[in-house]
């Protein structure tokens, strides 16, 4: 089963149709609460959507790599990367909506 | 931050809207964001990242506790990657 992909405009709509407010209000909503969750990541806090995921920064040590195209050894810096750790209830939900 | 701060803040934000709408609105992103999945597609919003779903293939995995085998089956579990101006937005500090 090939789904569609949801952007931001369709966040919009669907909470201007449920919720009712006006087009400009939601898409307002939207964008709001996407920076307001990457904000406090990049606090380094952790955000808990109960019901939804977690999310998670994490450091990663330095380490060797290699630059794939030319097999030469590259370093990577130390950086921190970002770990989303699904709901039980999203869990299940995709598991079951997929055909387990 | 929690879900109720990120409302709480979302509601402070818009005075003209009331607790309750801010709640709602926040369900029904998170929600319609689950649903997509759920149907087989993706979440894609450019700079914040991308929701998918990656199938896993059945294994046989054993009880921790027992060391029995037991099948597990395949299943189809919710994956996140990050985007590229949050991934730099988190490292931005070099």
């Amino acid at each position: 089963m090939k789904g569609q992909t949801l952007t931001r405009a369709d966040l919009a709509e669907a909470v201007h149709e449920e919720v009712g407010l006006t087009r400009q209000d939601c898409a307002g909503l939207v964008e709001r609460t996407l920076d307001l969750i990457a904000e406090a990541l990049e606090d380094g806090r952790t955000v808990k959507l109960s019901g939804f995921g977690v999310f998670q920064v994490r450091a990663k040590r330095a380490r060797m790599g290699r630059n794939p195209k030319t097999g030469e050894p590259a370093a990577i810096e130390p950086r921190r990367v970002i770990g989303f750790r699904a709901s039980q209830v999203m869990k299940a939900r995709v598991d079951e909506g997929l055909g387990g | 931050m929690i879900k109720s701060e990120l409302i709480a803040r979302l509601a402070s934000e818009n005075p003209h809207l009331t607790q309750k709408d801010v709640e709602r609105v926040v369900g029904v992103i998170l929600d319609s964001m689950t649903g997509a999945l759920e149907k087989g597609g993706r979440v894609e919003l450019r700079g914040f990242g991308a929701f998918s779903v990656r199938s896993r293939p059945a294994r046989t995995g054993r009880n921790p506790r027992t060391g029995e085998t037991v099948a597990v089956k395949a299943k189809h579990v919710p994956f996140f990657k990050s985007g590229k101006e949050l991934r730099e937005r988190l490292n931005a500090d070099e």
